[in-house]
């Protein structure tokens, strides 16, 4: 099957005169995969997401979304059905004063009949557990619940892939706890495809790739475990590794016999105490 | 402090009145401010009472509620009132100093003192029992047969959307800003109109940025959501005429053609 994102070769820059925000990079995604994407500010992360979503056009090479050219003017709007996107401010991506007016934004700017939004708008809500709070104002929400509700607009817009742009930089540690709760589900439930960028270690954790980028180039990829196993390299493109992975990482070098690939605390519990 | 406050004056309960549709609503309000204009008898009002009492009495709105909507506007009120009270030229009834009360003058400002209070309640009927966003809907809905001339009427519908959505994020923004300026030592309080005025300016920069910073992410948000402008585009809720709503036209319909009629066939003098 083909992936449903295929990056081939891509370059971006913002103005003619400035760098390469992004540098020949290639890349695919699966239907159904979970990918996070790492790396510190301006390292081109938020623009690969925009680039999907055809909020900008790569200045070389080609992006494909379930084979549709980002170029294509006429699939624009497919386009962006299909790779729905989720930003990092809760606040500046609702647009309507009622909850479920909110989610039916999508589906209304898609003209789509009005039973059918109904439907897509309810569903939706009870997809990301916030069906009670369908007629509050969403200035009355906090920050978690807020973006659980940009989630489920893209949901409504019946997305395939779902692109999360630092959902989680402006939340609370419970907020957190409550989007990534969320996105695991729809991820494993909803067999949505999900692209998280984020800069937190401990959510890049749950997911099936991590993707490390640095001066708009793909430093590293693979599995959480392989991936994070590369402290010295990490630490260098200004990261942090996981919390447990440093400790194992300290133990290991004071002598604890430990496998150095260690991400979860449940993990590293186990193997202490056998 | 600020998190709380309500959009507009909706008092959210169900009645009758409640559940029209907007756009009757939107009209009835239309014909009831030309039905004020239209009258020249004193008489008239009792009508107009009527009217009120019964829209009043079916919306289940407590009178205080409508009462209080009266105050802001009572110094233009009472301002209205001496103005025609004393200006008026006619036969002099009193005289205080060089200010001549006449009986032409008592009669105007009376009667002008009256059109403006029933204009406010009667007004703030409309949106009392309506939620903005209905309201919006409503305008939406009556204004679209006026895009073949060029009215903007989608988009109209969506910047007061955009705009009651933002208006309490702004103020809770603003709350912020303020408090972060006094930390450094802004006086917001003190000195006269010309000095407040300026103290104000390190607030308004930084809320201005941030508008703009807020529009440019919004904009990119919309489009991410397919949004392409009002072409094309449905809606979930549809707004949808009922019996209540034709009864509710009927009344109004009685009720101006009967203000007509006094001001062309009045009987009496008053």
């Amino acid at each position: 099957m083909n992936p449903i994102i295929s990056i081939k070769n891509v370059s971006f820059k913002y103005s003619k005169d400035e760098m390469l925000a992004l540098d020949n990079i290639s890349l695919d995604i699966s239907q159904g995969e979970f990918v996070a994407i790492l790396g510190h500010n301006g390292s081109g992360k938020s623009t690969m997401a925009k680039l999907i979503n055809s909020l900008l056009l790569p200045t070389e090479g080609t992006i494909l979304v379930k084979d549709m050219n980002t170029r294509d003017d006429n699939r624009l709007w497919e386009i962006r059905q299909t790779a729905g996107m989720v930003f990092q401010n809760p606040d500046n991506q609702l647009v309507a004063t009622i909850v479920e007016e909110d989610v039916a934004f999508g589906p209304e700017n898609q003209g789509v009949e009005p039973l059918e939004i109904r439907k897509r708008v309810d569903d939706a809500l009870k997809a990301v557990d916030m069906y009670d709070f369908r007629k509050r104002p969403p200035h009355l929400l906090s920050g978690g619940q807020k973006q659980r509700i940009a989630i489920a607009g893209v949901l409504a817009l019946n997305s395939e892939c779902i692109i999360l742009d630092e959902p989680t930089a402006m939340l609370d540690p419970s907020g957190r706890k409550e989007v990534m709760q969320t996105i695991k589900r729809l991820n494993q439930e909803e067999k949505k495809t999900i692209l998280l960028i984020t800069h937190f270690m401990d959510e890049a954790v749950e997911a099936d790739r991590v993707i490390i980028m640095d001066e708009g180039k793909i430093q590293l990829q693979g599995k959480p475990k392989e991936v994070f196993s590369n402290v010295e390299r990490i630490k260098k493109f200004g990261l942090d590794i996981p919390q447990v992975t440093e400790l194992s990482h300290i133990l290991i070098e004071n002598g604890i016999n430990l496998p150095n690939d260690i991400i979860t605390i449940e993990e590293l519990v186990e193997r202490l105490c056998q | 402090m600020l998190k709380n406050i309500t959009i507009g004056q909706h008092y959210p309960i169900e009645s009758k009145i409640h559940d029209l549709d907007p756009r009757v609503k939107i009209s009835i309000t239309f014909i009831y401010i030309i039905s004020l204009f239209l009258i020249n008898k004193f008489y008239a009002y009792f009508l107009v009472f009527l009217f009120l009492a019964i829209v009043i009495g079916l919306s289940k709105v407590p009178f205080k509620m409508i009462i209080r909507g009266l105050k802001p506007i009572l110094i233009i009120i009472a301002i209205t009132f001496l103005i025609n009270l004393f200006m008026t030229p006619g036969e002099i009834l009193y005289q205080i100093g060089f200010l001549d009360i006449t009986r032409e003058g008592l009669r105007q400002a009376g009667f002008m003192a009256l059109r403006l209070i029933l204009l406010i309640i009667g007004t703030s009927m409309l949106t009392l029992t309506t939620s903005p966003i209905l309201l919006t809907d409503g305008i939406e809905s009556l204004l679209n047969p006026y895009k073949k001339i060029g009215l903007p009427a989608h988009e109209l519908a969506m910047m007061m959307t955009i705009a009651l959505r933002f208006i309490p994020t702004l103020m809770e923004e603003t709350e912020k800003i303020m408090k972060a300026q006094k930390a450094r030592g802004a006086d917001f309080e003190s000195g006269n109109i010309v000095r407040r005025a300026k103290s104000l300016v390190p607030l308004l920069v930084p809320l201005f940025v941030s508008a703009f910073r807020r529009a440019d992410e919004l904009a990119m948000a919309m489009e991410a959501r397919c949004y392409r402008g009002g072409e094309h585009r449905t809606r979930m809720r549809k707004l949808m005429m009922v019996r209540a709503d034709y009864v509710a036209i009927l009344i109004s319909v009685i009720y101006v053609f009967a203000i007509i009629w006094i001001r062309f066939y009045p009987f009496g003098i008053v």
